[in-house]
């Protein structure tokens, strides 16, 4: 309970939620698309939105094409009487953090928190390069294919990993996926098919990039006697954090992550045994990255819910991670897993969650 | 470099065009509305929990969160319920200066969208005002609220106040 990160009060996920994961919703806008996930997530615990005093989303505009898209996703909750509230153009596990910090402040007991991602509706590789710096990098086009491209061969470069190792990651994914109602992509092909592949971006093929996904997803947090009075094994958060790298791609060391290495250290993810991770790691190479980053053996199971190459709905793709360990904890299936969620161009931005069961 | 750099002072502005083109995806309750115009009809949906009627309904009551189910065809006609008249030029401006442009609300709906106000002085324009939909021809209509070319006043008498004041 030293570092910074660690948990003060206790807080859990007392309920998980997500749409199945399609690579296009034609027919719902995103209020009917969140309705049922949001219904779900309440009716899981019998409770609605009158039983939480907090409600926070993550999502962007860019993805829609349409201004305050996020105050349009509210039609799926009914905020009356006025409810309190918050977004973030961030994935809904930064949301998640949000919603953790106010509960860490004690004003409140229960929060909602939702994300919603419709990669479908424009060129996604587009849409990404208005993350990057808007003056020297931006203005190139560079699209996040190309980038993760460049990652993945500095990693090759380095030696910490071959396009075998990506494909052995791919090919596990997609199997695990199998196993994943939700998911978009599940299948079981060999690392020798996929090698095969040809070429998207060089070091990059095609099995390596994470599908276009639409889909939701939402997440019940509780503190004090609704904790427990909510779930007869509650997951508790046991650490959290984020942290973001420079802007600047050219200023990184794109094959390590610092940021996800100090994240670990603040919420503690060496401070016992993790046996699930799950990992929101859109490009196959990244998963090596991230992996080393938070220290872990090979003992750990990684993505069994399949991972962000199995379903990447941008948005939710982080807090579904958070979500997908949580109901891992909640079977029974694990004691103590983490969650890792990001946001920007080759890792840039990247957040930590622990959970543990009781 | 320097001098040269600092003779010609800072750089103050950079252009970086973006265009990025999306598809639209209206839901369910949005196309309803959406074929309704087609046919020359406005088609909203109800509320099972508060009878709001909604037009257009995005699908879900957005005081409740209930998904709406019960569609409501609703007439041709509806009161002003607040207005402005546009005098401003602006680009990309397709009517004439000076216009009105008015909040309606269609009788039996609870909820007032915007339309063009036509075939009225802009000074005779006001609250309570009822008014009807003019529609394109048949063979022009189109799944857009371009298919209704403006309201006109439809000639009843206005509208008490109590009856829309909630609608404001």
């Amino acid at each position: 309970m030293s570092a910074a990160g660690r948990t003060v009060r206790p807080v859990s996920i007392a309920s998980f939620a997500q749409s199945r994961s399609v690579r296009r919703d034609n027919e719902r806008n995103e209020a009917e698309g969140l309705h049922p996930v949001i219904a779900e997530v309440f009716g899981n615990i019998g409770i609605t939105k009158d039983d939480v005093d907090f409600i926070c989303s993550g999502s962007t505009d860019y993805l829609i094409g349409g201004p305050f898209s996020f105050v349009m996703a509210l039609d799926a909750i009914g905020v009356w009487p006025p409810r309190s509230e918050s977004h973030v153009e961030m994935d809904g596990a930064w949301a998640m953090y949000e919603a953790w910090v106010l509960l860490q402040e004690g004003e409140i007991d229960a929060a909602l928190v939702y994300s919603f991602g419709r990669s479908s509706l424009g060129d996604l590789n587009e849409i990404l390069t208005l993350q990057l710096d808007p003056y020297y990098e931006a203005p190139l086009w560079p699209d996040i294919v190309s980038l993760s491209a460049l990652q993945a061969r500095a990693l090759i470069d380095s030696g910490k990993a071959t396009e075998a190792d990506f494909a052995a990651i791919a090919s596990r994914s997609r199997r695990d996926a199998l196993g994943n109602p939700n998911a978009q992509v599940a299948k079981d092909v060999p690392v020798e098919v996929l090698l095969e592949d040809d070429y998207v971006v060089a070091p990059l093929r095609r099995h390596t990039l994470p599908p276009i996904t639409d889909g939701a997803a939402a997440i019940v947090l509780a503190a004090g006697d609704k904790a427990t009075q909510w779930s007869e094994r509650p997951v508790w958060i046991t650490g959290f954090d984020h942290r973001m790298e420079t802007h600047s791609l050219g200023a990184r060391d794109l094959t390590s992550s610092p940021s996800v290495t100090k994240a670990a250290e603040v919420a503690g993810v060496a401070d016992g045994k993790i046996d699930i991770a799950e990992l929101h790691t859109p490009f196959a190479h990244q998963e090596v990255i991230v992996k080393e980053a938070l220290g872990l053996d090979d003992s750990v199971v990684i993505n069994p819910s399949g991972g962000p190459l199995a379903a990447n709905p941008l948005m939710s793709a982080g807090l579904i991670r958070i979500g997908e360990a949580a109901s891992r904890i909640r079977a029974g299936q694990a004691d103590r897993a983490v969650a890792h969620a990001t946001s920007g161009p080759c890792l840039q931005q990247n957040l930590v969650c622990v959970l543990e069961g009781a | 470099m320097a001098d040269e750099t600092s003779e010609q002072g800072p750089v103050t502005t950079l252009a970086t065009p973006i265009r990025l083109d999306f598809e639209f995806t209206p839901g369910i309750a949005q196309s309803k509305f959406l074929r309704g115009l087609e046919r020359g009809e406005f088609l909203g949906q109800r509320c099972g929990t508060c009878g709001k009627v909604y037009v257009p309904s995005r699908g879900t009551c957005p005081t409740d969160g209930v998904l709406t189910t019960e569609d409501v065809l609703l007439g041709n006609s509806g009161t002003v319920t607040t207005f402005c008249v546009v005098n401003v030029p602006f680009a990309g401006q397709s009517i004439e200066i000076p216009y009105i442009c008015a909040q309606i609300l269609l009788d039996g709906a609870n909820l007032s969208f915007m339309g063009l106000i036509q075939e009225i002085p802009t000074d005779q324009i006001r609250m309570g005002m009822r008014v009807e939909a003019v529609w394109v021809d048949e063979s022009e209509l189109i799944p857009s609220l371009a298919s209704v070319r403006y309201f006109r006043p439809n000639g009843e008498p206005d509208a008490d106040y109590e009856t829309y004041k909630e609608y404001l």
